[in-house]
């Protein structure tokens, strides 16, 4: 069977890293590949990181309110690179106002505080198809 | 009653009790805090058995200072309410300053955004989306006029909550005053300058921990000479709290972090007595009321244990620990948003009850956004509320003798002695980092909360038990993208009306000085005066000391 | 999309889905690896292996930065442990190496073992032979070394690197079995903590007993400090003396020959029994003679031709 290869990314000067690791070791005690690009990414690094490790999904967490920036970057430029298909999705401190705009940009799923274990799991599966 | 006699009638109402949870079993099979403590049906003095009051509590103003390091502490005057904020340019949280001292505010307490904690200027790649978001944007000694214009630091004290580049921000304020002309005696405040934590909680790190520790010591030894009644250091453990730690950890980890600094400075040539009496600290209030109580109280005797036994300390106040508390922005739920009114309250509660010195109580809209002032305001109103009207403020130490609160202090204590222990063995709170230790600690303990979430054993109200089918949104604040704009061209305008030849020769004089190893507060108090940046300062002592990486540890 | 081709044209992308495929085991990627085995042989590989917390991510980072210095595409591909219980694994090996994410003469690939502990898997071997064709000049392959079970990685590199660190005391008694035979260069990394020349000297003892008269290479032991960046010039200096020493003394070739003719070796056994599955009664064949052996009614030899006969294979 195939393995699901998912990024796990921290964008900006924000070292808040709680949640993108708790995901990360969730994800691999469910049996993912986790690519982990550690902290204070710029959108190109996380996405030529994706196209490298040619990943099934991106994730990316953000608590320092760039979510606005950095998801519509990281968005286009995977656009850009020929790899718009790969789903995108996130968590952090995103206010709920924020969400449906990122959605329509082309984010796949974005989680709020709260948002239980398996629900993320089961809609990581859900995006990646 | 003989205690054997007590004894013997505990186990026997055990017995009883227990015989009787067939019909009427308990809610739960085990009961633990939040941070794993097993907490009995019921403590009694024979959970106490070595318990000696002036070993163990002593009086307040005294050693062990359990019960408080003040002789009158509440009744003397109440804790420094002292609200965290900071948002958008040096104007607006300047206005919000003034409102909040306005609205009975006893002290300021900045908030940087994350440029400003990693060192680098609004204008950096990584900076993008982020300036102003999360505090307010600092990027030379020209925003920090603005920042306290029209604010006398003669008359306030100020917090200022950041780590590596301190130094720069210290000179910056230090520089303010003397432009007020405050000079620096009279100049009072604290800077959170605790490096250590920044490599397993934080990560606003910029350069490596011992790197670090030296520069830390650096501004220890200019303000003991030039700035008597500034705190150069908060040794904090809110950080490592919300990083995802037990309540044990982030006491033990805390204290380590302390006896890695107290170290360092008697290295340096310090006497322990002139340093230590401004060492202070900073806790984070979580949910687990009584267990909140005991840390407070176990940090309090343990670190003046530290301080006599270890460090050979003279003066009393070197063994004070004095702390500021913020309650627990983890506990804070986006799901029903007005509840986290009642935690930030019971929050506080344990605070004031545990002895701070200063407290910051969290706004309830603080999961997703940074305050409105409708949201701040109700936030320093509960604790105007815990001070004036509930009278918890009126004796000392009121759950003392407590068989419960004694026994978790007790056991809290012991948690750190054995953590702090296996730093030691390490080879201290340096090479412990250095060797993944603190981090792996509490990505475990951080996993083991989540899980008991995600299990449903521990439960948070309105996210998952008693989950609202609908929620009514509330306002949030919202920091306009503008103040990117802005703050990149004041950055531009900045080194268009300065000097940048002498800048360039302090920066000069920063490296050399790096280099050198001598004590950098001089040449980088100059380098502020001549109005150079932030960035520009961080990456002089870069250029000699290396930037850190996080090695990401599972 | 023809990842083959795409990849051989210089598509980062084309190339990281052809890995993926041969990661997956796809017989797509099968089909594209022939179409650029023409194309590989030219590159370098280096393999650097050592224990956990030997900083080799860092040095691996900073190896790259010389090589780029000198003008080199290297690709690079770290391996890390699979869970052994949820079969999941975290790759954290980029992190060290993510200021190179944007140079586009660098491609970094993370792998997980899926099973092969310590050693490399197949499709390890096979990314390698895809970043080769691409063009890559180097390639550098890093494995975790726990003591046995690494020496796989000197099926794939020219060169390899053992890295150790100061303070492994009875490790480097422990490991010297397995790893002094695999190292062309010993590298003590952290070199500015304590004990540093300890750890080199008991490596210069352990290697002065060995013989070297076959490859007429002694291994040197370097120190480095990746954290700050000293010691890898003469270490990338070392690796291009070994590769140069492996040129000139032909060994180079005999090494790739054996490594070709290993894999070749491999695949047949691999088909013989993909076809002993497949083939009309075959399986069912299999596993009647295993009964009868069990049993003692026939030997392993009459087995096999039994078998060969009923695949229709001339023995």
């Amino acid at each position: 069977m195939k393995k699901y290869r998912v990024l796990i990314a921290k964008p900006g000067l924000d070292g808040h890293d709680r949640g993108a690791k708790v995901i990360a070791k969730f994800l691999q005690e469910s049996g993912f590949e986790v690519v982990y690009t550690g902290l204070h990414q710029t959108p190109e690094q996380i996405v030529t990181s994706a196209l490298q490790e040619a990943v099934d999904a991106v994730g990316i967490s953000v608590l320092s309110g760039s979510h606005n920036y950095v998801f519509t970057e990281v968005v286009e430029l995977m656009k850009a690179k020929g790899i718009g298909e790969i789903p995108v999705f996130g968590g952090g401190t995103i206010p709920e106002d924020d969400i449906p705009p990122l959605m329509e940009k082309g984010v796949k799923a974005l989680f709020r505080p709260g948002t239980p274990l398996d629900e993320i799991l089961a809609k990581i599966k859900e995006i990646i198809g | 009653m003989k205690r054997d006699q007590l004894k013997q009638k505990s186990a026997a109402w055990e017995s009883e009790t227990e015989a009787g949870l067939k019909k009427r079993p308990e809610r739960k099979e085990e009961f633990q805090s939040l941070s794993g403590l097993d907490i009995k049906r019921l403590y009694t003095p024979t959970d106490l058995p070595d318990f000696d009051y002036e070993k163990n509590l002593g009086f307040p103003g005294e050693y062990p200072f359990t019960r408080g390091v003040q002789s009158t502490m509440y009744r003397g005057r109440f804790w420094t309410m002292r609200q965290f904020s900071g948002f958008g340019s040096a104007e607006e949280t300047n206005q919000r300053y003034k409102y909040l001292l306005a609205n009975g505010q006893t002290g300021l307490s900045v908030a940087f955004h994350f440029p400003t904690l990693k060192g680098v200027n609004s204008d950096h790649q990584l900076a993008r989306g982020e300036v102003g978001k999360c505090g307010v944007a600092i990027d030379s000694l020209r925003d920090m006029e603005i920042l306290f214009d029209g604010i006398p630091l003669d008359k306030v004290t100020t917090s200022m909550t950041v780590n590596h580049p301190a130094p720069a921000l210290l000179a910056m304020y230090l520089t303010v005053a003397e432009k007020q002309g405050v000079s620096w005696d009279k100049v009072g405040g604290t800077i959170q300058n605790d490096p250590l934590k920044e490599f397993f909680a934080q990560k606003s790190y910029i350069w490596p921990p011992r790197e670090s520790v030296k520069l830390l010591v650096d501004t220890m030894e200019f303000c003991a000479k030039n700035v008597p009644q500034w705190h150069p250091v908060s040794i904090s453990g809110y950080h490592i709290r919300e990083a995802g730690s037990t309540a044990q950890q982030e006491l033990a980890f805390t204290l380590a972090d302390g006896i890695a600094y107290v170290e360092a400075a008697i290295e340096r040539g310090m006497d322990v007595d002139s340093f230590a009496p401004h060492l202070s600290f900073f806790f984070d209030a979580h949910m687990d009321f009584f267990e909140e109580i005991a840390k407070f109280r176990a940090a309090r005797r343990l670190w003046a244990k530290i301080m006599k036994e270890r460090f050979g300390a003279k003066n009393p106040k070197s063994m004070w620990l004095r702390f500021h508390t913020q309650t627990a922005g983890c506990s804070l739920t986006a799901q029903q948003p007005l509840n986290n009114i009642v935690r930030t309250g019971y929050e506080a509660l344990s605070a004031v009850l545990g002895g701070t010195q200063s407290l910051h109580t969290n706004s309830f809209d603080e999961a997703e956004a940074l305050p409105t002032e409708e949201a701040v305001t109700v936030a320093l109103r509960t604790q105007q509320i815990l001070a004036n009207e509930t009278g918890v403020a009126n004796t000392i130490d009121p759950l003392a003798g407590s068989y419960h609160v004694e026994a978790l202090t007790d056991a809290m204590e012991q948690a750190a002695v054995e953590y702090i222990q296996k730093i030691d063995d390490l080879g201290g709170m340096v090479a412990a980092v250095d060797a993944g230790y603190p981090q792996s600690e509490i990505m475990r303990a951080s996993m083991e909360y989540q899980k008991s979430v995600e299990t449903g054993e521990e439960v948070i109200v309105g996210v998952n038990k008693y989950i609202a089918e609908k929620e009514s949104p509330i306002p949030l604040l919202k920091v306009d993208d503008e103040v990117e704009r802005r703050q990149i061209e004041r950055i531009e305008d900045t080194k268009l009306n300065r000097d940048n030849a002498k800048v360039d020769a302090c920066l000069d004089r920063i490296r050399d000085t790096a280099r050198s190893g001598d004590n950098l507060m001089e040449p980088i108090l100059e380098a502020v005066r001549e109005y150079a940046l932030l960035g520009e300062i961080c990456q002089s002592i870069v250029a000699v000391y290396g930037a850190y990486e996080d090695p990401a540890v599972f | 999309m023809d990842y083959a081709q795409e990849a051989l044209n210089g598509s980062v992308l084309a190339g990281a889905r052809l890995i993926r495929l041969l990661e997956e085991g796809d017989p797509a990627g099968i089909e594209g690896l022939k179409k650029i085995y023409p194309h590989a042989g030219q590159a370098f590989m280096i393999g650097i292996t050592g224990p956990p917390g030997a900083g080799k991510s860092t040095l691996v980072d900073r190896i790259i930065t010389e090589f780029r210095g000198r003008g080199k595409k290297v690709g690079v591909i770290a391996i890390d442990p699979s869970s052994p219980f949820s079969g999941g694994a975290i790759l954290g090996d980029r992190v060290r190496m993510q200021r190179h994410a944007t140079d586009e003469g660098v491609f970094v690939r993370s792998m997980a073992t899926r099973g092969h502990l310590g050693g490399l898997s197949r499709a390890t071997f096979q990314a390698a032979l895809v970043l080769d064709a691409m063009g890559y000049d180097i390639v550098l392959v890093e494995t975790v070394g726990v003591g046995q079970d690494e020496v796989e990685i000197v099926d794939l590199a020219h060169t390899t690197a053992v890295v150790s660190l100061p303070g492994m005391g009875d490790d480097i008694q422990a490991m010297k079995a397995g790893i002094l035979e695999i190292g062309d260069i010993f590298i003590v990394n952290k070199a500015d903590r304590v004990g540093s020349d300890d750890v080199v000297r008991q490596l210069q003892v352990m290697l002065e007993m060995r013989d070297y008269s076959a490859t007429n290479w002694t291994p040197p032991v370097l120190k480095t400090i990746a954290s700050k960046s000293e010691g890898i010039i003469e270490l990338v200096d070392a690796f291009l003396e070994h590769r140069d020493h492996l040129v000139s003394t032909g060994i180079l070739d005999t090494r790739v020959e054996e490594r070709e003719l290993h894999f070749f070796k491999e695949l047949v056994k691999e088909m013989a029994y993909e076809k002993i599955n497949t083939a009309a009664g075959g399986a069912k064949k299999y596993a009647m003679l295993t009964e009868a052996l069990k049993k003692r009614e026939t030997d392993p030899y009459s087995a096999a031709e039994t078998l060969m006969e009923h695949l229709k294979v001339d023995m």
